[in-house]
């Protein structure tokens, strides 16, 4: 008799609970952090640039570490200070390296991985041309005198 | 026979790549903090909040600081080699106290043993920041010029403070 009553409540209630966990998580992330109206498109674009060290696989925007809660109200408090959002980006490449900058930034180390792609693709059309031209030429200096008399004897055949 | 050969040669530098990758920690992080000096800062002691601790601390010789809370549980298992280091007097261990309750790191000290020489009480957390600081257990290695040189990140073991701390400090010393 216990037993099912047990069941029956935590059933329902743990779907109830379930559910509210789910959207109080999302409240958690945007928790506390005043920024005035106008710099609030800003401070979203900005969030969502800087990677959470804590989760490394979430931007301060999306984690409910503290850190990342502390960094939004750091982030709020600059630009409410006026402080641009380079000098921002700075503050946080200075404290925590470069990594926690989602969209890195182009210098002589990520010259390769900036450029790497594009270096990549002219090497690859390349190869192709060159490979391509070169079938062409083989096919055409591989025909012999005789092959191109044969081939000759053989149009004429299918002509009669 | 290089046209044969290359993909397997491809293959195998993609090997070494992946082989040194497995090797790797990421959730350790270099710190662009290292090679240069201390964060400028001023808190209020753990111990006593009416004296102020400082960056200015660390000048004129080879210390510690050491980030640590009574909520992380990683400190605590570290705790007992943090003693080990303060008893072989090496250098002075400071503490950072990270977003903690100060009468309850004040109870842990009691409890477990105090390694270090004094504490910063950084209750919200700000100047962690300007250390880069992103996860209790840390711990930073300062010479006598109050520059950063080595930043140890998780928990410190009787490995770490032989193979890497107590060397370090040992360079450090004769750097003058």
């Amino acid at each position: 008799m216990k037993h099912s009553f047990f069941c029956k409540i935590s059933l329902s209630s743990l779907l109830a609970v379930l559910f509210s966990i789910l959207f109080m998580t999302q409240l958690w992330a945007i928790e506390s952090v005043k920024v005035a109206p106008e710099f609030e498109k800003r401070y979203h674009a900005l969030l969502s640039e800087l990677r959470c060290l804590v989760c490394q696989n979430q931007t301060i925007a999306e984690s409910n570490s503290e850190l990342a809660n502390d960094l939004r109200v750091e982030v709020s408090k600059m630009l409410n200070e006026g402080v641009s959002d380079s000098e921002i980006i700075d503050f946080m490449a200075d404290r925590y390296g470069d990594f926690v900058l989602y969209k890195p930034l182009i210098k002589p180390k990520t010259y390769l991985l900036w450029f790497g792609p594009f270096i990549f693709l002219v090497a690859i059309l390349f190869l192709v041309l060159w490979y391509v031209k070169k079938q062409k030429t083989s096919i055409e200096t591989e025909l012999s005198v005789d092959e191109k008399q044969k081939l000759n004897s053989i149009l004429k055949e299918t002509k009669e | 026979m290089f046209k044969y050969l290359l993909p397997v040669i491809l293959f195998f530098v993609l090997c070494v790549f992946l082989f040194i990758g497995l090797y790797k920690d990421p959730s350790e992080v270099p710190s662009p903090l290292i090679g240069k000096s201390v964060p400028e800062f001023s808190l209020p002691m753990l111990q006593d909040s009416s004296v102020q601790f400082s960056n200015k601390s660390f000048l004129g010789k080879v210390s510690i600081l050491n980030v640590w809370a009574t909520w992380c549980f990683a400190c605590k298992q570290e705790h007992p080699a943090l003693l080990e280091l303060a008893k072989r007097n090496v250098a002075p261990i400071y503490g950072l106290n990270y977003k903690d309750d100060a009468a309850k790191a004040k109870l842990y000290l009691r409890d477990f043993g105090n390694p270090f020489k004094a504490n910063a009480f950084d209750e919200t957390g700000r100047v962690a920041i300007d250390w880069g600081v992103y996860g209790a257990p840390e711990t930073f290695v300062i010479d006598q010029k109050g520059i950063i040189r080595y930043k140890h990140i998780g928990p410190l073991t009787l490995d770490d403070l032989n193979n890497k701390i107590q060397p370090l400090i040992q360079q450090l010393n004769n750097e003058t």
